[in-house]
């Protein structure tokens, strides 16, 4: 899913003429790296994919209709993707604010501060979720505090958004990251001083340039969302209706040893994560073309 | 789950080269692919029974062990993990892996080994908080409104699936009639603020996070909680009525006949039997089978009313199909709930 983001997000900024399947360069050997590509595409993603739908298959539509589309199934689809909508949206602020401070300002301990943000990629994410638990449980060090102003985050929906934004920083800040530093100083002092103000240089200069870049910083946390387990189901309380995942009902099915409704439901998240992924796309094809004018 | 397979098949894999010379040179190993809480239990028995097999037969046993929720474990095995037994939490799970496998583990395994393959069994208790201040006696003090109670989710949890029956054994009782059963049950989970995916998630909850009033748990897994989570800070209940839990061992026999080892298997399984095993048994809490060992420990067990699987619900079978799976009665209860 991200591979794919990541590849329109590095193919050239603006249409290059081809005609034909491809256009001519100098370069060589575009049919044996493009032969790999196609290979190792499917051996990696297409294939595991397609055993998926292959499996969903064998059950009939009313079957699937019964577990994909239960009540209860769509209940979870909400809340994963809600959660990972919001998380993104968080992250999308945040990192865009912390990818700021890294490349325009130097100070003591920055390198420290660039690898913290680093951290929830390494960490396993079980671990992350029992910490975030025991951190916001009614008896934890921050949680001490909230419950009895009466925000629960523990065991409720927004306890998954805690632990998707956690997961989910370093996307947002390590795709804006480059583009920001490859802008430089010197266009901002340019526009200033054609007389542009804080705020127009911000808005017509700076966002326009980094939104391709941020949008699939967006995308990249919103699909990590989407499919997280391992931290999520500590936190969330896994109440059905309320703060049940769609990845744990996928859990049930199995553990009911039923692998075409835990592919049927498995299949449901991946198209409609696919259409959101192509959503994000278009919406970054559309940025860049108007970055360019 | 494809990860966790491999993960696991990576750990039987030191295992495979034992099966070559597995009866000529002087070692032995063996797999044993067991449920989550008896990590501590089968350590002590595995080195008790390498002792006695060395020094009765001359060879040495060493032994692999993979531990984890016991569907999983079953899936496992189902995948193709070469395991040489199987000793899990559920009969239903066992049972999974000679139905869809039959070459590993063929019908009627359960009358292979004394006592239903069941060489200790367990209950379901309550573990409430010290000094008891929900003052909770019996089932009928969980449905109270106020009282939070602690209890994985049965639809992944085994565990929890032993809780759930042993409510709806004391709604039958103590209402007479299958809507009674079913309205308690929904009353008693309508109490349940956390539905953890495993019976250690709920111990974690409960004990750590401080969530709830009582947990309903294991009765080896409430004595466990009591000693390494804080002793004093917890008292264990024990109910009117409870449910006689027997987590089954089997001989995976395809496995360990091709893996030349199903001699040496047997006579594992068969050594949980004996007096020496059904010791260290009671000593991690199961309850033992042996009487003379029962006997001796029977001031930590208090006697208790049992329901059992086969006789009051028709085995796992049938209450997997009736209570837990999709469109079942659990699942029925919480769209109610929902529709509140």
């Amino acid at each position: 899913m991200t591979t794919g983001s990541l590849a329109l997000a590095a193919s050239p900024p603006h249409g290059s003429r081809r005609r034909g399947f491809v256009e001519r360069t100098a370069l060589p050997g575009f049919g044996l790296t493009f032969g790999f590509t196609l290979a190792w595409l499917c051996l990696i993603v297409l294939i595991p994919l397609s055993a998926v739908f292959i499996r969903t298959a064998g059950m009939g539509w009313s079957e699937f209709v019964a577990v994909a589309l239960s009540e209860r199934a769509l209940s979870a689809y909400k809340v994963s993707f809600g959660t990972a909508f919001a998380a993104a949206c968080v992250n999308g602020i945040f990192g865009l604010l912390i990818a700021w401070v890294l490349v325009r300002h130097d100070f003591a301990g920055k390198r420290i501060v660039s690898a913290l943000v680093d951290l929830p990629f390494a960490l396993p994410t079980a671990v992350a979720g029992i910490a975030l638990t025991a951190l916001y449980a009614g008896n934890g060090w921050l949680g001490q505090f909230l419950v009895p102003l009466g925000i629960d985050v523990a065991f409720t929906p927004l306890g998954i958004v805690v632990a998707l934004i956690f997961i989910g920083l370093p996307f947002v800040v390590r795709s804006v990251e480059p583009v920001l530093a490859d802008i430089g100083p010197e266009i901002e002092e340019a526009a200033q001083s054609l007389g542009a103000s804080r705020l127009q240089t911000m808005r017509r200069v700076i966002l326009p340039a980094i939104l391709p870049a941020w949008l699939t910083g967006f995308a990249m946390a919103l699909a990590r969302g989407v499919g997280e387990y391992g931290s999520v189901i500590f936190i969330a309380g896994n109440m059905p209706f309320r703060s049940e995942i769609a990845p744990l009902l996928i859990v049930t099915q199995l553990e009911q040893y039923d692998y075409a409704g835990a592919t049927a439901i498995a299949a449901v998240m991946l198209v409609i994560s696919f259409a959101l992924l192509l959503l994000i796309n278009l919406l970054q094809a559309w940025a860049r073309s108007r970055s360019i004018d | 789950m494809r990860i966790a397979t491999i993960c696991l098949a990576l750990l039987a894999a030191p295992a495979l080269p034992g099966c070559s010379d597995g009866r000529s040179a002087g070692e032995v190993e063996l797999l044993n692919v067991s449920y989550d809480p008896t990590r501590e239990l089968y350590r002590d028995v595995n080195a008790a029974f390498a002792r006695q097999w060395q020094s009765k037969t001359g060879q040495a046993v060493r032994f692999n062990m993979s531990h984890g929720g016991s569907g999983k474990q079953s899936r496992a095995v189902l995948d193709g993990l070469d395991a040489d037994v199987a000793t899990l939490a559920l009969a239903y799970d066992i049972d999974a892996i000679s139905q869809r496998r039959p070459e590993v583990l063929p019908a009627g395994w359960q009358a292979r080994l004394p006592n239903n393959s069941a060489p200790y069994t367990s209950t379901v208790v309550f573990l409430v908080r010290k000094g008891n201040p929900k003052g909770i006696r019996d089932w009928g003090d969980l449905v109270r409104p106020g009282v939070q109670v602690v209890t994985p989710n049965p639809k992944t949890s085994g565990g929890a699936r032993w809780n759930f029956l042993a409510a709806w054994g004391h709604g039958l009782k103590s209402g007479g009639s299958e809507a009674a059963a079913r309205s308690f049950v929904a009353r008693l989970y309508r109490n349940v603020p956390v539905l953890d995916t495993g019976a250690r998630g709920s111990t974690t909850t409960f004990a750590e996070r401080g969530i709830g009033d009582v947990l309903i748990a294991w009765e080896n897994e409430a004595f466990l909680a009591q000693r390494e989570l804080g002793a004093g800070k917890f008292e264990m209940v024990t109910p009117s009525l409870s449910i006689l839990a027997e987590p089954p061992v089997a001989l995976l026999e395809g496995n360990a006949k091709r893996r030349g080892t199903a001699r040496v298997a047997e006579a594992y399984l068969r050594f949980l039997y004996t007096p020496e095993a059904q010791e260290i048994i009671a000593r991690h809490h199961y309850r033992p089978r042996d009487p003379a060992v029962a006997a001796k420990h029977s001031g930590t067990f208090p006697q208790v009313a049992m329901l059992q699987i086969d006789k009051d619900f028709g085995g796992w079978g049938s209450a997997q199909k009736k209570y837990f799976d999709d469109g079942g009665i659990f699942d029925s209860i919480y769209s109610g709930i929902r529709r509140r």
